[in-house]
């Protein structure tokens, strides 16, 4: 079965701005899914109308199979969503958000799992300050234990790393693997492309509304990321029209002393060996050769035309 | 169709409820204190005077009006500064998110409003009733215009903290719709008082039922028609109630 089942949603704002234009994509149970979009690209518009806090335009959604927009309880109760905006009762300390936070769902009070969480999110310490003493990164990290209290099914994270350093981002990553392997299906935004593919098996980018591609990030790397191999000389170098004209299939780069040419899909070695014989029939030995791999950011910025 | 979510309902009603309890004197004390000037202000602007036209001292009429008035303004104070907060701390989001459905949502945030006024009101009670000889006569009465009452200004204050985007818009609302409409109401003079146009205009205000009504469990008198005044009361609480409710749920100013 699929976490999430999202059909033609669109979302037209009040004041005429398309946010999202007829997103389709789907989330299978247990995957660890990526959502990635530049800035403004309707992420948290998408993840807003999965939280209810935002209403869609048109489309429906289904999660775990269920109706998220005919029967909201039942499936808000098997979702937490961690809200980009950090957020915070001033009155209540962490725990007592927690337990506020678990009732609200319905769910029996369960005091070991409000300790388990605030440990694990390194806030056992502050469990009993006012919120208005916790830094940013404690703040954040208590919006993940607020969305984890009443175990869900689903986990959807907006940027849950904005503001946190490594080694704590890098722990939070530990724990969400750890409740992945669980059986909980997680959905999350970030920024930082290398920690998505490192820790993600699907992949959607989602680029001015509309989605660019949702696919198994293996089929992404695989079919999408391509490998250049460069070659540096002792001299800066010059095409020549000639040179331009022979290297074209393999759309030369020029850097200074630097020739980048891009490899067939994962380079084989029979392409491998076309590009470098081509290359140093037009320009001679080089002193240096290596293979730069696309990774995540490279196929998000190519796909996504960005051009920071 | 989904079950009732009673825990989730009674957990909104503590969180409520807490908030108000935790700030106490904002929330209590400085209610009572302000009655108590008040008190000490009219009784000696007013002396020993009678109420013209109710037959009954001014002190026996004026603690009444003062104890509801105060039951009215925190009840509104509980629902309003809760959403206002909420909206500006941004923690409303976590609302809108849970399973709570705008029934459940509405019945919590009215029975804390509800909690909160008779809180205020029964401190102000124990404080204000030593300076009088007043009894609790029809402690229905009491009761009911008690209830009705906070349940409007709890919706009123919902209402109010959804429309309202910063606390400058809140303040606005507190300021020139909630404070005319209780200080003319006649919980300070008997409205007969008044020249009868401004009777007449006074007979649409719906705070001066409830305070009247509510005066009445105390003095087994007052300006209105008692019977007239509940149905009036009892119609109202349902339509303030019903459209907070409906405001909710289409999720008014709260959901884009």
């Amino acid at each position: 079965m699929n976490a999430l089942e999202i059909n033609n949603v669109s979302k037209i704002y009040g004041n005429g701005k398309v946010a999202l234009q007829d997103i389709s994509l789907t989330v299978p149970e247990g995957s660890f899914f990526a959502l990635l979009g530049p800035n403004g690209a309707g992420k948290s518009t998408l993840i807003n109308i999965l939280a209810d806090t935002v209403n869609a335009s048109s489309g429906n959604v289904s999660l775990l199979g269920h109706d998220l927009f005919l029967e909201r309880a039942w499936c808000k109760r098997r979702m937490g969503v961690v809200p980009q905006e950090i957020a915070f009762d001033p009155f209540f300390s962490p725990r007592e958000i927690l337990k506020f936070s678990r009732g609200m769902y319905g769910e029996k009070a369960d005091d070991h799992w409000v300790d388990e969480l605030l440990e694990r999110l390194e806030l056992a310490e502050h469990a009993h300050k006012v919120t208005r003493q916790l830094s940013g990164g404690m703040r954040r990290r208590l919006l993940v234990a607020q969305a984890l209290v009443h175990r869900p099914k689903l986990v959807i994270l907006d940027e849950p790393t904005a503001g946190v350093d490594v080694e704590l981002r890098k722990r939070l990553w530990d724990f969400m693997r750890e409740l992945n392997a669980a059986g909980t299906t997680i959905l999350l935004t970030t920024h930082y492309l290398e920690e998505a593919e490192e820790l993600c098996d699907q992949v959607a980018i989602i680029d001015q509304g509309k989605l660019i591609t949702s696919c198994p990030m293996k089929t992404l790397m695989g079919d999408v990321a391509s490998s250049s191999l460069c070659l540096s000389y002792d001299e800066p170098l010059q095409l020549s029209d000639e040179d331009t004209i022979v290297l074209a299939a393999f759309s030369p780069r020029v850097h200074d002393n630097q020739l980048c040419l891009t490899l067939n899909k994962q380079g084989t070695h029979s392409d491998f060996d076309a590009v470098y014989q081509a290359a140093k029939q037009q320009l001679g030995a080089p002193v240096d050769v290596n293979i730069r791999q696309e990774d995540l950011e490279d196929v998000f910025l190519r796909l996504t035309g960005d051009p920071s | 169709m989904n079950r009732f979510n009673v825990i989730g309902t009674w957990t909104l009603f503590q969180r409520e409820s807490r908030r108000f309890l935790r700030v106490k004197m904002q929330t209590i004390v400085a209610p009572a204190l302000t009655a108590i000037l008040y008190l000490i202000v009219f009784r000696y602007a007013m002396g020993e005077r009678q109420v013209p036209g109710l037959d009954v001292d001014y002190f026996s009429f004026l603690i009444p009006g003062l104890i509801m008035m105060a039951m009215l303004q925190n009840a509104f104070a509980n629902t309003s500064s809760s959403m206002i907060v909420g909206k500006i701390m941004n923690v409303h989001v976590f609302l809108l998110m849970s399973p709570i459905s705008a029934a459940e949502a509405i019945i919590a945030f009215l029975a804390a409003a509800v909690l909160r006024a008779f809180v205020v009101g029964s401190v102000l009670l124990l404080v204000l009733l030593p300076f009088s000889d007043l009894a609790l006569t029809h402690v229905w009465m009491i009761l009911f215009y008690g209830i009705c009452g906070s349940l409007i200004m709890g919706s009123l204050g919902l209402i109010g903290g959804m429309w309202s985007k910063t606390f400058d818009d809140m303040a606005m609302v507190n300021n020139f719709i909630i404070m005319p409409l209780t200080f003319l109401s006649g919980v300070f003079y008997s409205v007969s008082q008044l020249p009868p146009f401004w009777q007449s205009i006074n007979a649409w205000n719906p705070f001066f039922y409830l305070i009247d009504g509510f005066r009445h469990g105390f003095i087994s008198t007052g300006d209105s028609d008692p019977l007239q005044a509940m149905g009036a009361v009892a119609a109202l609480t349902i339509l303030a109630v019903i459209s907070s409710w409906y405001l909710w749920r289409i999720g008014w100013k709260l959901k884009e």
